[in-house]
Order: C-alpha cells, then sequence, then structure tokens
C-alpha cells in the first residue's frame, strides 16, 4: 500500500510548501543583493530607494582587482589614451589604474592555504581515522574524545602562544604555518567524518585482501582507499570550506604574505571612502566556490557539520 | 560451504585475521597511523593552551617581550572577576546566546517540519536555505553592515518602509538599543539552516509505524505532535543547541565585521573583548586568563549539557 496514514494532504503540502519557499526568497535576498551590487556603478550602489532595475556594469571588478590613483593632467597625459575597456572605466572616473591590487594576491593565499590544508588534513585524517576504525588503539575513546574537544577553543584563546611559537620557528606569517594551523583546526572533523565512513566499509574486503597475501598496507590502499574514496572527498570538501573561510586566525596571525581574502575583503576601499560594488563583487567571487560545493555535498552536509554526529 | 577466502576466513578465525602478524604488527601500524596527528594537535592546541595557562599567572605583555615577566599569581584572575565590564559582557553574550538559539530553534524546527511534508521541490529549496551557513561569516558580516546602512542599506529600507520611519535617523547598527538585534538578526540569517537540518534529520528518525499506531488509537494530531514528535526529536534539538551554543559562545569573525563591539560597548561579546586585551592592549597575562576562564567556562558547561544530552538518549 503506498498510501498511508501519516502521508499529509495535499491542502497540508501546498501549505508547506509556500512558506518553505517564501523562507528560501527571503535567504536568498541578501546573497543576491551581494552579486547585485558587485555588478553596479557606485551611484546605484548607494542610491535611494535602493534600485533593483540598473545598468550593470564591470566597473566593481575593475575596482577590485587594480588601484586605481587621481588622474592629474601630467599623468593623463602620460599614459596616453585608454587602451582596454578597464581603462576607459577608471578614466571615467577620473583615476588612471597604477597596477593590480592585492585581492588576486589574497585569493590566491587562501586557494594555497585551502587546498595545501586540506590535503595534508586528508593525509593525516585518514591514516588515524583507519586506525581508529580497525585497531585497538589503547584509550580509543578518550583519544577521540581529545580531538574533538580541541574544537571547543576560542581561536584568539590560542593565538598568542601560536603566535610566539611561530615566531620562534620561522613560520609567522608564512604559507606553511598557515597550512599546519588549518591542518590542526580542521582534523578534529576529519578524523570524527572519516572514522565514521570507514566504519561502514565491511571488514571482510580486507581480511580476504589479507588471505590473499596482501599486507595491511597494501590493504589499506588498495582496498580500504578506494571504497572509502566518496567519503574522503566529501571531508576533504567541508575542509576546504572551513579553511577558506577561517577569519580569526587569518587577521591575528598573517599581515602581509600569508594573508587570505576573508580578512582583505572589508578592507577594500576605492578612492572615496567605501567602495561597495568592488567589494560586493570580491565576495561574490569569494562565495561561488563554496555554493557549489554546498549544491555537491548535499547529501552529506548534515554528517560534514555535525562531526558525524547525525546521520541523515 | 566454504567457497571465498573470506568465508575461509571467517570459519577459521572468529577474529578474523586482523590480529595476523605480517611485516609490522597491528598494534605499531595502528600508531604509525595516529601519532601525525596527535603529534599536530599536540603543538598546535594543547601546548599553546599549557602556555596561554602559564602566561594567564604572569604580566606579560607580547609587544614588550625584554620586560621583566613577574609571576602575579591569580591576580588576573581576580581582575577579572571583579571587573564589571567583563560582567557587562559576559551578559551581553548570554543575551546574544538566548536569543540566536531561541529564535534559530524556532524557526528551524519549523521549517524541518515544514519540508517533512515532502512536498514537490523541496529538496531544491532546501538546499537554497542552507547556503547561508556556508559561507565566511567574515565577508556575511561586513555584507551586512551595507544592508544595515542608514537610508542606504536595503534593510534599512525596507523596516522604514514598512514602519514609516525616517531612513536617514534609523540605524540598526548605530542605535545601542538595536545593535544587540542586529548581530541577533544576522546571526539566526546564517545559522538557522543548521538547526533546521538537525531538525530534519531528527523528523526523519520517527518511523511512521508510531504515528500508524497512534492513528488506530484515535489520537489528535496535536496530541501526536506533542507525545510523538517532540519527545522523539528533542535529542536532536538539543545537539542543535550544543553545537550553536559552542560556536556562539565564541562568536567572533560575524559579529567584529558587523559591529565591531558598538556602539559603546552594546555588542561587545567575550571574544571580542578579548582581542581587544590581547591584541590592542596587549595585556597578554591578563588576557590568557581571561581566555583560561572562557575555555573552563565552555568546556564545563559543554560537559553538563551532553551528560543531560545521554540522558535525554537513553530514555
Amino acid at each position: 500500500m503506498s498510501f498511508s496514514v501519516t502521508d499529509p494532504s495535499k491542502g497540508a503540502k501546498w501549505f508547506a510548501g509556500i512558506l518553505v519557499v517564501a523562507y528560501a526568497v527571503i535567504t536568498l535576498i541578501p546573497l543576491l543583493w551581494i552579486v547585485a551590487t558587485g555588478f553596479k556603478s557606485p551611484v546605484d550602489s548607494i542610491a535611494y530607494p535602493p534600485v533593483v532595475v540598473f545598468e550593470p556594469t564591470l566597473e566593481g571588478y575593475v575596482n577590485l582587482f587594480t588601484d586605481r590613483t587621481r588622474a592629474t593632467d601630467d599623468m593623463l597625459e602620460a599614459a596616453g589614451p585608454p587602451t582596454t575597456w578597464y581603462d576607459e572605466i577608471a578614466r571615467e572616473r577620473g583615476t588612471v589604474i597604477s597596477g593590480p591590487s592585492r585581492y588576486g594576491e589574497r585569493f590566491l593565499n587562501s586557494v594555497i592555504i585551502g587546498f595545501g590544508s586540506t590535503a595534508l588534513c586528508m593525509v593525516l585524517g585518514t591514516m588515524a581515522a583507519y586506525a581508529f576504525s580497525r585497531f585497538k588503539v589503547p584509550l580509543k575513546d578518550d583519544l577521540l574524545f581529545f580531538i574533538l574537544s580541541t574544537r571547543m577553543m576560542p581561536p584568539i584563546a590560542v593565538a598568542i602562544p601560536i603566535f610566539l611559537m611561530f615566531r620562534n620557528l620561522g613560520l609567522n606569517d608564512t604559507h606553511l604555518g598557515m597550512i599546519l594551523l588549518y591542518t590542526a583546526v580542521n582534523l578534529s572533523l576529519s578524523v570524527w567524518l572519516l572514522k565514521g565512513f570507514i566504519d561502514e566499509i565491511p571488514i571482510e574486503y580486507e581480511e580476504a585482501a589479507l588471505i590473499d597475501g596482501y599486507t595491511r598496507f597494501q590493504a589499506f590502499y588498495k582496498v580500504v582507499l578506494p571504497q572509502a574514496a566518496t567519503g574522503i572527498a566529501s571531508t576533504a570538501i567541508f575542509c576546504l570550506i572551513f579553511a577558506w573561510n577561517e577569519y580569526a586566525f587569518a587577521v591575528l596571525l598573517t599581515s602581509g604574505t600569508a594573508q587570505t581574502a576573508p580578512p582583505f575583503i572589508p578592507t577594500i576601499i576605492g578612492t572615496s571612502g567605501k567602495d561597495w560594488p568592488a567589494v560586493a563583487a570580491g565576495a561574490t567571487i569569494f562565495l561561488i566556490p563554496v555554493m557549489v560545493f554546498t549544491i555537491l555535498l548535499r547529501k552529506h552536509l548534515l554528517r560534514g557539520i555535525t562531526f558525524g554526529a547525525v546521520r541523515k | 560451504m566454504i567457497h571465498s577466502p573470506m568465508d575461509r576466513a571467517a570459519a577459521k578465525t572468529p577474529d578474523g585475521v586482523a590480529k595476523r602478524i605480517r611485516g609490522l604488527s597491528d598494534r605499531t601500524i595502528a600508531w604509525i597511523f595516529v601519532a601525525p596527528t596527535l603529534f599536530l594537535l599536540l603543538a598546535v592546541n594543547i601546548f599553546p593552551l599549557i602556555w596561554t595557562i602559564r602566561l594567564s599567572f604572569t604580566n606579560f605583555r607580547v609587544n614588550r617581550p625584554n620586560n621583566d615577566v613577574e609571576w602575579v599569581g591569580l591576580r588576573n584572575y581576580q581582575r577579572i572577576l571583579n571587573d564589571p565590564d567583563v560582567w557587562a559582557t559576559m551578559q551581553a553574550t548570554a543575551h546574544f546566546l538566548i536569543w540566536t538559539i531561541v529564535l534559530q530553534v524556532l524557526i528551524g524546527f519549523t521549517l524541518a517540519y515544514l519540508i517533512n511534508k515532502k512536498f514537490k521541490g523541496n529538496d531544491l529549496w532546501t538546499t537554497i536555505i542552507v547556503f547561508p551557513m556556508m559561507l565566511s561569516p567574515a565577508v556575511v558580516g561586513n555584507f551586512w553592515t551595507f544592508l544595515y546602512q542608514p537610508q542606504i542599506g536595503l534593510f534599512n529600507y525596507a523596516v522604514t518602509f514598512f514602519t514609516g520611519g525616517d531612513p536617514a535617523s534609523f540605524s540598526m547598527i548605530g542605535d545601542v538599543h538595536l545593535a544587540p538585534w542586529a548581530i541577533v538578526i544576522a546571526d539566526t540569517w546564517m545559522w538557522t539552516p543548521f538547526v533546521m537540518l538537525i531538525c530534519l534529520a531528527g523528523l526523519r528518525s520517527i518511523p511512521d509505524s508510531i504515528y500508524e499506531a497512534a492513528e488506530c488509537d484515535r489520537a489528535s494530531k496535536w496530541r501526536q505532535f506533542w507525545t510523538i514528535t517532540i519527545p522523539m526529536a528533542l535529542p536532536f534539538l538539543m545537539l542543535a543547541v550544543l553545537f550553536r551554543g559552542i560556536e556562539n559562545f565564541k562568536m567572533f569573525d560575524l559579529v567584529v565585521q558587523l559591529t565591531g563591539g558598538g556602539p559603546g560597548n552594546t555588542t561587545t561579546l567575550t571574544s571580542i573583548d578579548l582581542k581587544r586585551e590581547a591584541f590592542e592592549k596587549w595585556r597578554t597575562g591578563y588576557s590568557s586568563a581571561y581566555a583560561v576562564i572562557l575555555f573552563v567556562t565552555v568546556f564545563g558547561l559543554a560537559s553538563i549539557y551532553v551528560k543531560a544530552l545521554n540522558k535525554v538518549k537513553e530514555r
């Protein structure tokens, strides 16, 4: 029988659907506003009442990726006629492009630190999770709880000793330092999540492989790793998202070479005050990867955000 | 009947072959596999924590490292616990925690309840609702300041449009009474989906047969909701509260970008206050003691709460 007494009526479904869609639309408005603001001119971005229909421009993106200075007559003469469309946009505002902005660098730092820490975290996390899942590790439960509890610490509480330690080791404001730091921050998540995924792989596969003459290591990487691939991939994306979005450590421990985008985006200013279209453009570029990953992660979302404490 | 090596293994050794030694022993492999993780966590989490505890008994200042470092005993702790400003900060944090949790649980549970009606296309809308919590809180906070701007901000415009206020003088983040609500609203926008997802998992864990039995007993829908749905979903709700509680207790990025703790000190949560002491006033010893107090508080509260949670689960 496909119809059960617990199936909601058609009317109830409609009612629920309308309310949920209404909430989703309200949720989306600030996000769409960010994207839209990125394509507005400075005047449109602060218009009152706020404009919904406007002439799109790439000015925000130009301002995001370039540094500009107020153009004097000498500078205009030296620069000659505008050669590119982005040069032209700058000229329209009475400025000349004086070089690339630091956004590109910061974004690249986010990519390096995000992917670097995720890769390291996956290697260490998979090994530890495998050991916790398959072997009798002494004090297993205590160690697992210890690993989880490292997540409860406010970043600011340990920032000063980490700063002092990194300074002694020459790791301050370096990619390697931030990679190690974010790896440590994410290890709790990856060990817990991966242990859950590996627990689900029947132990018989490895036993069969061992009988066939494989060593433990061979059984691990020839049998278990391929089976755990989906779990490892989704764990990796969660670690990447956390490292990508992290702000507190980045703002406290980096100042130049290794600073990621989150502390940088709010500091973007134009030649005259806060340049909201450029901020919005920076935010949009930064948000897109995470939104794509969210769509890919739909199935594992709950597990990832709750350290596997809840399964869907 | 024994066909495959797998069956043979299972038949011969009930424990499996897991204990069999080939090359390295399993115990050695286990340690090789766990050691790097433990080492990194000890180096980057535990060692700094112990260092923080040590610093909390001194008057060390990180910007004047060459000064004589004096051992001051419990004086830092004494000062913090007697400082009315610290207590005001704690109070602001408590208000923030209570209101965000109440709102997020109410809205999150309602949404989960509605989505559980399995209407057409609910997966798509669920995914859209979940976007905010996946974004960078600092970037989101920064952009909410734009939405809250007097006159030009979209939020500001919408509120004054409906209430008929003056858009130029109405400011969510500039008003001492409204600023705490500004951070509550932004946090709720960002994190309600988290509570919703956990509630949804809770609702989906309730077997249909229980409702069918209740239906046979002619229990009203209302009665079913209070005697089946709520108790069965309660452990999940409590788990959501635990996670949100821990996260919001150490909340920093969203609020620091949104209000920076202002106006005045109205939105100065403990971690923002701690950041000021440590990285603006450079009172390292004092702020270390502050950090230890916060960590002990969150750890203690979380432990008590987890005990309660386990009791509810066992019921």
